[in-house]
């Protein structure tokens, strides 16, 4: 019986020579000759490539559904599961180190808060102590009537300190002048000026700050009240939960000072 | 043209009707199948030489991929069975190659 591979040998040793010369040769013309007209001896042949191509859609269908190492050798499945642990220890190195520099940046924006609201309280409290900006809390209203004209700068001057030792934080001066460090008291024209504003009468001072402390500086004996009275005018006095002070005033540049 | 329909409906057949394939036989399939490959084109070769004979064709068919599934399993039980399913692959690799130069001398004489 002629086995396959003998005739395979056979031919491979004269692989150099033309096949379509040899007797019994067949050439592409006799295959589609074959094709198109089957004999009976083309069953056995059907047969085989039939199951040939099971094994081959098979195979396409377990490759594509099966997930890739279902197949794998236990070799290759333990170098896989190797490699897959040493990735997870470098990963998890990396892992911790990201950590901690996150903790670290963390902790500098932290600080970098506190810094920041440290500086804005600051920055508040030098606003409202220049009078850059408005403000508003409990209080007391001031109100002198002055029919006569005849309270002085000082007098007014006398009772801002007043307000002040007894712990104003924010002075204003008819909902117009925001009184701070650096406004001055005088008379022109028969009425009081500050800060270059005049003060028209009846005069409404504004205050923030305890109430009680802030009416008993304009109360006692020989302040502002008992001045006023003196002078032939009334001052009412109440004490406000909420006092509001819009007025602001604008700050100098400084001309001469720089901060050292 | 029986050959050609066979190898088509055989293809959609394994594609449709998903034959569940026995655990222990699926890493012997795609070796199985290259062997096939290999018997497919030897035949094809003597078949252009003249020396086809189906029933040889279909003999050697299976003992091909008996023998190529054998060594594969031999080579899994001591050991070195991815080794020996690459050996196999690159014999019959090497054969299909060798068949379809002898076929392409057929059809082209070049």
């Amino acid at each position: 019986m002629p086995d396959e591979s003998d005739l395979e040998a056979r031919h491979a040793s004269d692989d150099g020579s033309d096949a379509a010369g040899e007797p019994g040769g067949r050439s592409l013309r006799d295959l589609v000759k074959a094709l198109t007209r089957p004999s009976a001896s083309q069953i056995l042949l059907a047969a085989v490539l039939l199951v040939f191509g099971v094994g081959v859609g098979t195979q396409f269908t377990t490759k594509a559904a099966n997930d890739p190492y279902a197949t794998a050798r236990r070799a290759d499945l333990i170098q896989l599961l190797d490699t897959a642990n040493t990735e997870t220890t470098r990963l998890e190195t990396e892992i911790e180190a990201l950590k901690s520099t996150r903790d670290k940046l963390q902790s500098g924006v932290d600080s970098a808060k506190v810094a920041q609201t440290e500086a804005q309280n600051r920055l508040n409290n030098l606003a409202i102590l220049n009078g850059t900006v408005g403000a508003t809390g409990p209080g007391i209203r001031v109100v002198i009537y002055d029919p006569g004209q005849k309270v002085t700068a000082s007098t007014v001057l006398d009772a801002i300190e007043e307000f002040r030792d007894a712990g104003a934080e924010v002075i204003e001066i008819n909902d117009s002048i925001r009184v701070v460090a650096s406004t001055w008291f005088g008379s022109a024209n028969g009425g009081l000026v500050a800060d270059n504003a005049a003060i028209s009468m009846p005069m409404v001072i504004d205050v923030i700050g305890e109430g009680h402390a802030l009416e008993e500086a304009a109360r006692f004996r020989g302040g502002l009240v008992s001045q006023v009275q003196q002078l032939g005018g009334t001052v009412t006095i109440t004490q406000e939960t909420t006092v509001t002070i819009t007025a602001v005033r604008q700050l100098p540049q400084n001309q001469y000072a720089h901060p050292a | 043209m029986f050959a050609i329909l066979a190898l088509l409906i055989g293809i959609a057949l394994g594609i449709w009707l998903e034959p569940s394939l026995p655990a222990g036989l699926t890493t012997y399939l795609p070796i199985m199948i290259v062997a096939a490959l290999d018997a497919l084109f030897g035949a094809l070769r003597a078949w252009f030489d003249g020396t086809f004979s189906d029933r040889v064709f279909a003999v050697s068919f299976f003992s091909n991929v008996l023998i190529a599934a054998l060594i594969v399993f031999i080579g899994d039980q001591i050991g070195v069975g991815s080794q020996l399913s690459t050996a196999v692959v690159v014999v019959l690799g090497i054969r299909i190659f060798t068949n379809a130069a002898a076929i392409r001398r057929a059809i082209f004489h070049a």
